[in-house]
């Protein structure tokens, strides 16, 4: 017994010993990535890391690449695509080896893209072409573009909607609710499905953030106060949300739902409608197509508010590109990410917006255009606080636990009261941003 | 110098417990050294894989880290302190019970079946594959699996539906029923464990107790009171030990199929959750040493009150 005693502490000591090794050396470095000027003599193998699997399986990313090379022949780009990509990227992110050109993941804190990112540029010479810039801005520098924005929105069965007698989108929250229960009355499709247990479809109610006040500065609004005070835009959202699960609008079976098995189900009418994105439209007609459902009856439609007697809809931006600061070849990933978010035509192949400013709107958002929906770009200065103040709290609104409670709150799973529920988070959030001094 | 090399060569005869001040210096050092060149290869897997981690967790339990940033403060006990002022984070043992109340009947089962099996019956090497089989299946497609199983209009409906019994509930709806569940399935999973330690312990109890004891007029429960019982005491307090450590760290199965939502939340759960939705590395490492320390804490306190005695069966 006492030379095993003996045995498990040198073991532990050595281990310690191993441990003490592991210091993380990343100091702060400050790197440009240049654009090219002339493009024949940049040269170089870059690895680009993406999480759109798909894409590199189906053979389009290399086609995209074999597109870059007619104006870049001398640079060769290999693709690395990730299942669980903010996993794997941020525990690759503790070496130096995480490719050339990568999305910058959600988990990586603002302050911290300096060490880890090349600069593209000052925010000012970059916004004047570009949209989101200031969602990658730090001390004025802008650290990532992303190659497509999307709006939030909700996406409907235009049948279904028809059959139930709406024709117009509804303008208040209150009216969006008795559009669904007359279709739960007239029709017998599912009038709302949350994707409960898939989660993530459920973070996306975070984004009626700013598209309620038509505020672009609805972020900001986060940083400084409780979002589920009166007449905020998150209270009006997940009361809502609430208010739909609460009045038996959706699936039965919440615990159990597909997220794969919901797309046809929305192109034949079996479901009426779901809150995602405008980058969802493509995913559901291509699953229409395959259900043979018709994919024309897909639909989007902004959230039911409206100031001045006009919607509003937030853009966001997709993962940001951005060059790795440890980079060999930072000029030939430049021109990647320039390439890609001018001339690749990414963002209007899967019919989202193009971070170019000026150039037209997808055709799946044309009924936004004809119905004069106003288009917001959200000032992101004060991002870096509210992902502070969300970590800190554990409120989490760009997670979907709390809006599971919701949920489960609203059909009885779950006891209290909805006031009790919103109050409670904002008096976390509320002591979250007191401690982190915002 | 030949005698030396004639005991090396013969290191049977020799004879090294009685008289080790003789031997020389050279050979006592590669003795000493034998052993130790046959444990190198599991010492270093052990050491980087099992050890390394432990430590550098324990490590970052005193930080502030928020996984991946290369900056970190060492903020002393103060992630101890935050867990220990916040009751909530422990109120998530409680489902910890309904794994714990699975495992008696788990333990339950495993101990009836593997005493049947270990008699002669018809089919016996089919129905202990059958019962191992679960066991053997990925954690992951399991909890997917399980999905499918307790969806509306599943498989568990249409069985039940096969018996008259026409349920329209959801399994997974709501906290209780949910919970149960779950420990439903991971006791279909890890019965098979429970039942092959059991069979190991009891074949290994010679066959002619059982003979002996048929002529003095015992019954199968008798043998099973009597001689199985006893025989395998050490593998069912070690199983015991197991099942709660298990139960206190239940994790694949509800994370895959509830993610733990509706109230199915685990203690391991909630840590990674800490970890890798809200950054805060530092404290989840807390939290996981503090489960580290429960377990041990009640291995324990279980190997008090029940002593490893030496089984004596003759």
């Amino acid at each position: 017994m006492n030379r095993r005693t003996k045995l498990a502490g040198s073991l532990l000591a050595a281990a310690l010993l191993a441990a003490g090794c592991t210091g993380s050396g990343g100091t702060s470095k400050g790197a440009d990535a240049k654009a090219p000027v002339d493009p024949d003599k940049v040269t170089g193998t870059i690895t680009v890391l993406t999480h759109r699997t798909d894409l590199v399986q189906d053979g389009t990313m290399k086609k995209y690449a074999a597109e870059f090379n007619k104006d870049y022949p001398k640079v060769k780009v290999e693709f690395d695509a990730l299942t669980d990509y903010e996993g794997e990227v941020k525990i690759r992110m503790n070496t130096e080896n995480y490719g050339d050109v990568l999305m910058i993941p959600a988990v990586i804190k603002k302050s911290d893209y300096p060490r880890f990112f090349a600069s593209l540029g000052t925010e000012t010479e970059r916004a004047k072409k570009y949209l989101f810039t200031d969602f990658t801005t730090v001390d004025g520098k802008v650290y990532g573009q992303s190659p497509m924005g999307a709006l939030p929105g909700f996406l409907y069965n235009k049948r279904v909607w028809k059959e139930a007698g709406i024709t117009d989108w509804p303008t208040s929250p209150a009216q969006f609710i008795d559009g669904l229960k007359a279709i739960k009355s007239k029709t017998d499709a599912i009038p709302y499905y949350t994707n409960f247990k898939d989660m993530w479809p459920l973070t996306n109610w975070t984004y009626v953030d700013g598209a309620v006040s038509c505020d672009p500065k609805a972020t900001s609004r986060l940083a400084e106060g409780d979002p589920w005070a009166e007449g905020e835009d998150l209270r009006i959202g997940d009361t809502m949300l609430y208010d739909i699960v609460r009045g038996g609008l959706i699936e039965k079976h919440p615990t159990t739902t597909n997220w794969e098995a919901s797309k046809p189900k929305l192109a034949n009418g079996d479901i009426a409608t779901m809150w995602l994105g405008s980058w969802a439209v493509t995913q559901f007609r291509a699953a229409a197509k395959q259900a043979d459902a018709n994919p024309d009856d897909i639909g989007f439609m902004p959230f039911p508010a409206q100031q001045d007697g006009k919607f509003c809809a937030t853009m966001s931006p997709d993962y940001n590109q951005a060059v790795n600061v440890n980079s060999d070849h930072k000029e030939a990933a430049r021109a990647w990410i320039d390439w890609f978010t001018d001339k690749s035509g990414y963002a209007a192949d899967n019919l989202t917006l193009s971070p170019v400013k000026g150039a037209p709107l997808p055709e799946v958002l044309q009924p936004y255009e004809d119905a004069g929906v106003k288009l917001i770009e959200l000032d992101d200065a004060k991002g870096a606080a509210v992902k502070e103040i969300d970590n800190q709290s554990e409120v989490g609104i760009y997670k979907p636990d709390y809006r599971q409670d919701l949920v489960d709150l609203a059909r009885g799973a779950r006891k209290g009261s909805l006031d009790d529920f919103l109050g409670d988070l904002g008096k976390r959030w509320e002591e979250a941003r007191k401690s982190s001094g915002s | 110098m030949t005698d030396t090399t004639e005991k090396a060569a013969r290191p049977k005869e020799a004879a090294p417990a009685a008289r080790p001040a003789r031997a020389p210096r050279r050979l006592r050092l590669r003795r000493g050294l034998t052993p130790w060149l046959f444990l190198a290869a599991p010492l270093v897997l052990l050491i980087t894989f099992t050890y390394a981690p432990v430590a550098n967790m324990v490590a970052y339990s005193f930080t502030d880290w928020d996984g991946v940033s290369p900056e970190l403060s060492y903020t002393g006990a103060e992630n101890y302190v935050e867990l220990f002022t916040r009751p909530e984070l422990f109120e998530v043992f409680f489902v910890s019970g309904y794994y714990l109340a699975a495992s008696v009947i788990q333990i339950v089962a495993a101990l009836y079946f593997a005493t049947v099996l270990s008699f002669n019956v018809r089919f016996r090497n089919f129905f202990k594959g059958i019962l191992f089989f679960p066991y053997l299946i990925n954690g992951v497609a399991i909890g997917f699996v399980f999905l499918y199983f307790f969806q509306d209009g599943g498989t568990l409906d249409s069985v039940l539906s096969l018996f008259g019994v026409h349920s329209d509930r959801a399994w997974l709806g709501t906290p209780v029923s949910a919970n149960v569940s779950l420990a439903g399935v991971s006791v279909w999973r890890y019965m098979g464990l429970n039942f092959v330690l059991f069979l190991g312990a009891i074949q290994s109890i010679p066959g002619e107790l059982y003979e002996a004891a048929e002529l003095d007029g015992a019954n199968r429960w008798h043998q099973f009171r009597y001689i199985i019982a006893p025989g395998i005491r050490p593998v069912l307090s070690l199983t015991v030990i197991l099942s709660i450590s298990g139960s206190l760290s239940a994790f694949e199965v509800p994370f895959i199929m509830t993610g733990g939502a509706t109230g199915t939340e685990t203690f391991v759960i909630q840590t990674v959750k800490l970890a890798f939705q809200f950054n805060k590395t530092g404290l989840a490492s807390a939290a996981a040493v503090v489960l580290l320390l429960i377990i041990l804490a009640v291995t324990w306190v279980q190997r008090r009150l029940v002593p490893d005695d030496k089984v004596d069966l003759v």
